[in-house]
């Protein structure tokens, strides 16, 4: 029986291709699906689109693709292993030329597709005019609002792209924006025939592209507990997922041999659910999938029998996320040691507290929004955090943030902060010079009719000789 | 007795625009019956009170012993316009495992530590 090998490239931008060499190796997997954007990765990518210059030209794509590939080709093509990757970002063409420049220069042969399309950012006005509110999907705001601030507008493609780049002889497919999961569903889909309206298959394919999403986050990686983590062996050498699947959709999730992690009901159960909303009705361009149907079979030896998925027919609308410029932080730290840590950064907040309100009051400053943490403390587990040891810690940083219109008050904060070293409370951390100001972005999700967008799709070959 | 989810569960928790979302998973079938008796939408609002959070919203999983719970409106706005140390919500689990429900002393995991 035809079975296909999928396993896990990047979970993020900036994520190490390290432990693919394992997959390609050892791991048998045909194909490599790497997810390089984050929700918000194409702000970053705008940014760098914007900022170029002669010696550092802009991207708008994930540069790290072009070192992954060209450390990775070798292992991969004599084993015939291909990449989907949506490292293209706003410039999948731009990601393709750099590919195919590290290519040429080392003699290879690939043949690389783009998919494009998925940015409507220049399209606004034209959705609108077609009758699109695209309202925000859960305030339900008008996009007006934030119109002239937006940086970004980019629909989640699905897999049915992928897959006809990979029919057209694609051994590398480079997208912007695409459902996460669509990197995993494309290429299996293509290699099973799966009818794109078969819905069920489309479900299990779709299961296995979110556990795939987010590299050792599917092996063992950051498994949310108290205690169990320090039972997943060897971090260092830590193993990312593969998918052994079958013609009906139900898979083998494993990892490669000799590598560390953990496969196990409970790993994979944590990634099902993260960073899903309703998940008797998880929404995706290809399909809408009940998770509450599903099998998970620990067969032990990391190795789990995924089966049952069960899905509904896709949506009429694509997902649209929109990021906005809004507004600038200001960040301020310092730190204090025993005795009395945590009372010294608390009398800290409350002296910059007024230094603020004399800014405000003296020089117009508008701050929106004050927020006060303490670093050792409750940074992170906020009203959670348990006070018992509050008052005996051996060392605590205040870390104060604001929120501003305007780009000087953030700067201006930061510095209010050194003055302290020789003016506040005794036994200072060390200061680590002063934050600038750093940019904010909200966040526009909206829908749009798949019609619209997809009209637009692109797909270009390219064959490197 | 008064049991912290810790003891008895593991949970992970991530973002999406300006919602926190958590995964809650039992160990066992047991546990995970007192888990959807226990943790209701009305307490994990109290719990997390403290994020400003919006509506909670709940769902159980008997097929894989867990529950989604999804905090709206509980980020700021979302990850890049949050002011939080934790803009992600990666802790959000975390501050979730801290929370203490009802539950029967002869639950498998309180029996075998």
């Amino acid at each position: 029986m035809k079975t296909v090998r999928v396993g896990a490239g990047l979970g993020f931008y900036g994520d190490s291709w390290r432990p693919v060499r394992a997959s390609i190796e050892r791991g048998g997997v045909q194909y490599i699906a790497s997810d390089h954007l984050s929700e918000l990765t194409l702000a970053i990518l705008q940014k760098d689109r914007q900022k170029g210059n002669a010696s550092d030209p802009p991207s708008g794509y994930a540069r790290d693709v072009v070192p992954m590939l060209t450390e990775l080709w070798p292992l991969a093509a004599p084993r015939g292993v291909k990449f989907v990757l949506n490292a293209g970002g706003l410039n999948p063409q731009g990601a393709r030329d750099a590919v195919a420049r590290a290519f040429r220069d080392k003699g290879w042969k690939a043949t690389i597709a783009t998919v494009t399309g998925d940015s409507v950012l220049e399209r606004i006005d034209e959705l609108r005019a077609a009758g699109e509110p695209l309202a925000h999907m859960d305030t339900g705001g008008d996009i007006s609002a934030v119109r002239q601030r937006l940086l970004f507008a980019n629909a989640y493609l699905g897999a049915q792209p992928i897959a006809d780049a990979l029919s057209q002889g694609a051994d590398i497919v480079l997208t912007g924006r695409v459902a996460d999961a669509a990197l995993t569903l494309g290429p299996l889909a293509h290699e099973f025939g799966w009818q794109w309206d078969d819905w069920d298959r489309m479900a299990a394919g779709l299961t296995l592209g979110h556990l795939l999403e987010c590299s050792g986050q599917g092996s063992g990686g950051n498994f949310g507990s108290a205690g169990e983590w320090a039972k997943v062996p060897d971090y260092a050498h830590l193993g990312y997922p593969v998918a052994e699947v079958s013609e009906d959709g139900t898979a083998l999730f494993t990892k490669p041999p000799g590598t560390g992690g953990r496969i196990s009901f409970d790993t994979i159960r944590q990634q099902l659910l993260y960073e899903v909303h309703n998940p008797h009705a998880y929404f995706s361009p290809d399909v809408v999938l009940d998770m509450g149907t599903l099998k998970f079979d620990d067969l032990g030896g990391d190795r789990v029998r995924i089966s049952g998925a069960s899905g509904a027919a896709r949506p009429k609308t694509l997902k649209v996320v929109a990021g906005y410029q809004d507004g600038w932080m200001g960040t301020g730290m310092i730190g204090f040691a025993w005795p009395e840590a945590y009372a010294k950064c608390a009398k800290s907040a409350e002296i910059i507290g007024t230094l603020i309100e004399e800014q405000v009051r003296e020089r117009g400053w508008a701050v929106e929004e004050t927020n006060v943490e303490y670093i050792g403390y409750d940074s992170l587990l906020g009203a959670n955090a348990d006070p018992t040891y509050r008052d005996q810690l051996n060392e605590c940083f205040l870390r104060m943030t604001i929120r501003t219109r305007d780009k000087r008050v953030a700067d201006g904060f930061g510095r209010l902060f050194p003055w302290l070293g020789l003016s506040g409370p005794p036994y200072v951390g060390s200061m680590k010079g002063i934050q600038p100001a750093k940019e904010l972005l909200g966040i526009w999700p909206t829908l749009v009719s798949r019609d619209l967008v997809e009209k637009n799709i692109k797909i270009e070959i390219e064959s490197i000789e | 007795m008064k049991v912290a989810l810790w003891k008895i569960a593991h949970a992970r928790s991530g973002d999406k625009a300006d919602r926190a979302d958590i995964g809650l998973f039992a160990f066992d079938a047991q546990t995970y019956a007192v888990l959807k008796r226990e943790v209701t939408k009305e307490r994990l609002a109290k719990h997390f009170a403290g994020m400003g959070a919006g509506p909670v919203e709940l769902w159980p999983l008997d097929n894989i012993l867990a529950l989604k719970i999804v905090l709206n409106a509980a980020l700021q706005g979302g990850a890049a316009r949050s002011l939080r140390m934790d803009n992600l919500g990666k802790n959000v689990a975390a501050q979730l495992l801290r929370m203490e429900i009802e539950a029967p002393e002869d639950l498998p995991r309180l029996k075998a530590n």
